[in-house]
């Protein structure tokens, strides 16, 4: 094997984390008091040695690219390869491909140029800790065409309601790939192939006018591939919706998530110089993340809060995600909330939510 | 290289004994400040905001980690096509090897170093202090003063003027002479180690002061009376602001507290003004519901079941429940366990604290910062 090329296919994410999803895509959302949800994915490949990577976007990418630049945190600034980011630019004349396969079909040379022979292909909703050459391994072993990796999950959730579902044999091999909402085994939108193979199969739906690579190539598998199931255990949480986001991000201050997460190969992120996290003489702080550049004088109970921000003196956090750089001024008392970057909550001011529907502020606003 | 109109050479080659097991294995400018900042950083830091992106670095002492953490210098924005960062180690030259034998002599051999770039004034920085500077203003005044040569100074008293390399001025803050730790001060501003001289005067001070076998190659010692003693024009710049040399157990210990305050003199979220530092780049803290942090600093990393107040948590601490810690500075990666009590403390970098130990709460001298290292 000579490596792996990292293809992280936006194409198929809908934006709908409501007003944090307005102005970004997906995949640019924060997450974790520090991340992106991106960070996550692009971690991951680097952990396996990636050392070619490609981005396919089609819109609200701004934030996105000037979150990953060069992709220097992943260690994808490179010489040869690196981090190629690739919005929509179709300009041949000949091409007849549509939907996800334009993506590929378009960027050609990336897969000719990558020096890897191994595709890892995903996307950024499921935020976990895949260890890529432990499925490449299991790859080899099973003799596979395509590994597709699943989590058997005890309790299925309403986003699961999305997902795909990978049914497996006794021998590890797929028999089936379907959306039956009372299966357990849930698809986490991530694969491995032969970058030849990949290739070839693209072409193949192109010929076939098929638009959808991973369901027409794999999932309804018309060249008989064998496929394997490769089951990961550990942590894995799916953001779709701004319910989920704020489950999973609520489901982090359980120590045991927080290990699985954040403890070995601690996932890389954006470099911000802001000062450690100060908590002053009448901080009172339970249960909570907190980022650097933080000021805390007030109350912060079971919340997340992001780089930056600053919580005054008498003012209460209570079961709330505060992104970067807001402000919470005293007297304030926020609840089951989601504030967006730079948001300015002035004294005296209160927010409740709903502890399963929390209320989301968009961006640099002012309450 | 081409031309630039200021260089800065940052002598980071000293060892701190006064740190005692701090730096046994690392030079006094890697010794960690602030939960999560080296002491370069703020030399670095201070050039990058000032616009000085040529910087030799000279090292010496135990050099291996200062190196690496420098690297190519990206944190500092100093990876630059033309001048950047420079690390500078004594080297092996045709005419024979030796160490550098003081500042000044460590400057003197590098010449053709800060040559290479042409400059009209060299900027000589210490890796030994905590302080935001602007340096462009320095450089504003040297040059409006026509200066051979300007020393930033602060303002200490009398009683403290014994400690430091004291500058006796005029009213028009002319220098007229260098008192090094002078029993009987006659004034009360102190040399920062920030010199700014031009390079044609500086690069022939060296050479002569380098044909004298007695002296000791020391800007301070040597340099500045040789060039005091010739009339050359000498200024005292003065500084506003926070500036401290952690020179001791007691003075880092202290100036990690002043970072405490609701106000601190110097302010380290400073968007304008940034101390880079090589970022551990680890997930946010977890203050668990059991956990009391009160008038600290805790950074990214670090998970915190106990009681913490008035105190500094660099990166990857973990303190267990039922331990409490005051008045202390914990380095990164320190694991704390249960029923741990530690008052007034510096420990060291990754040292591991066993359940129910005791440190700091029996002492004699309530003034005393006990070091916890491997070695004690």
């Amino acid at each position: 094997m000579k490596g792996f090329v990292g293809v992280i296919n936006l194409d198929h994410e809908l934006d709908q984390l409501k007003e944090l999803t307005y102005f970004r895509c997906g995949a640019a959302v924060p997450f974790a008091g520090r991340y992106r949800l991106i960070d996550f994915a692009l971690s991951n490949m680097m952990y396996a040695g990636a050392q070619d990577i490609s981005l396919f976007v089609r819109r609200k990418y701004r934030s996105l690219m000037d979150h990953l630049g060069e992709g220097r945190p992943w260690d994808l600034d490179r010489k040869r390869g690196g981090l190629f980011i690739l919005p929509p630019d179709w300009h041949d004349p000949t091409d007849t491909s549509t939907g996800d396969l334009q993506h590929i079909h378009n960027n050609m040379d990336f897969f000719h140029r990558s020096t890897g022979d191994i595709i890892i292909h995903t996307g950024t909703q499921h935020v976990n800790k895949i260890d890529y050459k432990d499925v490449y391994a299991y790859h080899l072993e099973k003799g596979a065409d395509v590994t597709v990796i699943y989590k058997k999950v005890d309790e299925l959730m309403p986003e699961h309601g999305a997902c795909r579902r990978i049914e497996v044999d006794e021998s590890g091999f797929v028999t089936d790939i379907h959306q039956e909402l009372d299966h357990n085994n849930i698809y986490l939108e991530a694969f491995i192939m032969s970058k030849d193979l990949y290739l070839e199969q693209v072409n193949y739906c192109i010929a076939h006018g098929k638009s959808y690579f991973f369901r027409d190539a794999i999932q309804n598998n018309p060249n008989h591939l064998k496929i394997a199931g490769y089951e990961y255990t550990g942590y894995n949480a799916v953001i779709n919706s701004v319910e989920s986001y704020y489950k999973n991000s609520m489901d982090l201050l359980c120590p045991d998530n927080y290990h699985q997460l954040f403890r070995e190969n601690p996932v890389q992120t954006k470099i911000k110089y802001e000062a450690p996290a100060k908590y002053l003489e009448s901080a009172q702080v339970h249960n909570s993340l907190v980022a650097n550049g933080c000021v805390i004088g007030g109350e912060v109970d079971n919340s997340i809060l992001f780089r930056g921000v600053k919580v005054e003196k008498g003012a209460k956090v209570i079961n709330s995600i505060i992104l970067q750089k807001c402000t919470i001024e005293s007297g304030a008392v926020l609840e089951n909330v989601i504030l967006d970057k730079d948001v300015q909550i002035t004294h005296d001011r209160t927010l409740i939510g709903d502890v399963k529907h929390p209320y989301v502020t968009a961006k640099s606003t002012s309450l | 290289m081409s031309k630039k109109e200021v260089v800065a050479m940052l002598l980071a080659g000293g060892q701190g004994k006064r740190l005692k097991d701090l730096t046994k294995s690392l030079a006094k400018p890697a010794v960690y400040f602030g939960g999560t900042y080296r002491i370069i950083d703020f030399p670095l830091s201070n050039c990058a905001n000032s616009c000085i992106d040529t910087v030799g670095v000279l090292t010496q002492y135990e050099p291996t980690l200062l190196h690496a953490y420098i690297g190519v210098g990206n944190d500092w924005d100093m990876d630059r096509k033309n001048g950047g960062v420079f690390v500078l180690p004594p080297h092996e030259r045709q005419e024979g090897s030796s160490w550098y034998q003081g500042t000044a002599d460590a400057i003197y051999r590098n010449l053709k170093f800060v040559e290479s770039f042409d400059p009209e004034h060299v900027l000589i920085l210490s890796g030994d202090h905590i302080y935001k500077m602007d340096y462009q203003k320095m450089i504003d005044y040297h040059k409006e003063k026509n200066a051979d040569c300007t020393i930033s100074v602060v303002n200490v008293t009398l009683e403290e003027a014994s400690r430091f390399g004291m500058l006796n001025t005029h009213d028009d803050l002319k220098i007229y002479e260098f008192d090094e730790k002078p029993k009987n001060p006659k004034s009360t501003l102190a040399s920062m180690g920030v010199y700014l001289f031009k390079w044609d005067v500086l690069k022939s001070y060296l050479i002569k002061d380098e044909q004298d076998p007695a002296s000791s190659y020391d800007f301070g010692k040597d340099l500045i009376p040789l060039l005091l003693g010739d009339n050359k024009t000498l200024y005292a710049y003065p500084f506003e602001g926070y500036w401290r040399d952690v020179g001791t157990i007691e003075s880092l210990w202290e100036a990690n507290m002043d970072m405490l305050s609701e106000a601190p003199e110097l302010d380290l979220n400073d968007p304008n003004w940034r101390i880079f530092t090589r970022s551990p780049n680890q997930p946010a803290a977890y203050i668990a519901p059991s956990a009391v942090v009160q008038d600290s600093i805790v950074n990214e990393g670090c998970i915190v079941h106990g009681e913490v107040k008035h105190s500094v948590l660099f990166f990857n601490v973990e303190v267990g429940e039922g331990s409490v810690i005051t008045d202390s500075v914990i380095m990164p990666g320190v694991k704390i366990g249960k029923n741990v009590r530690i008052h007034k403390a510096i420990v060291n970098e990754d040292m591991v604290l066993e359940d129910g130990a005791q440190i700091g709460v029996e002492r004699t001298d309530e003034k005393e910062i006990m070091l916890v290292t491997n070695e004690s």
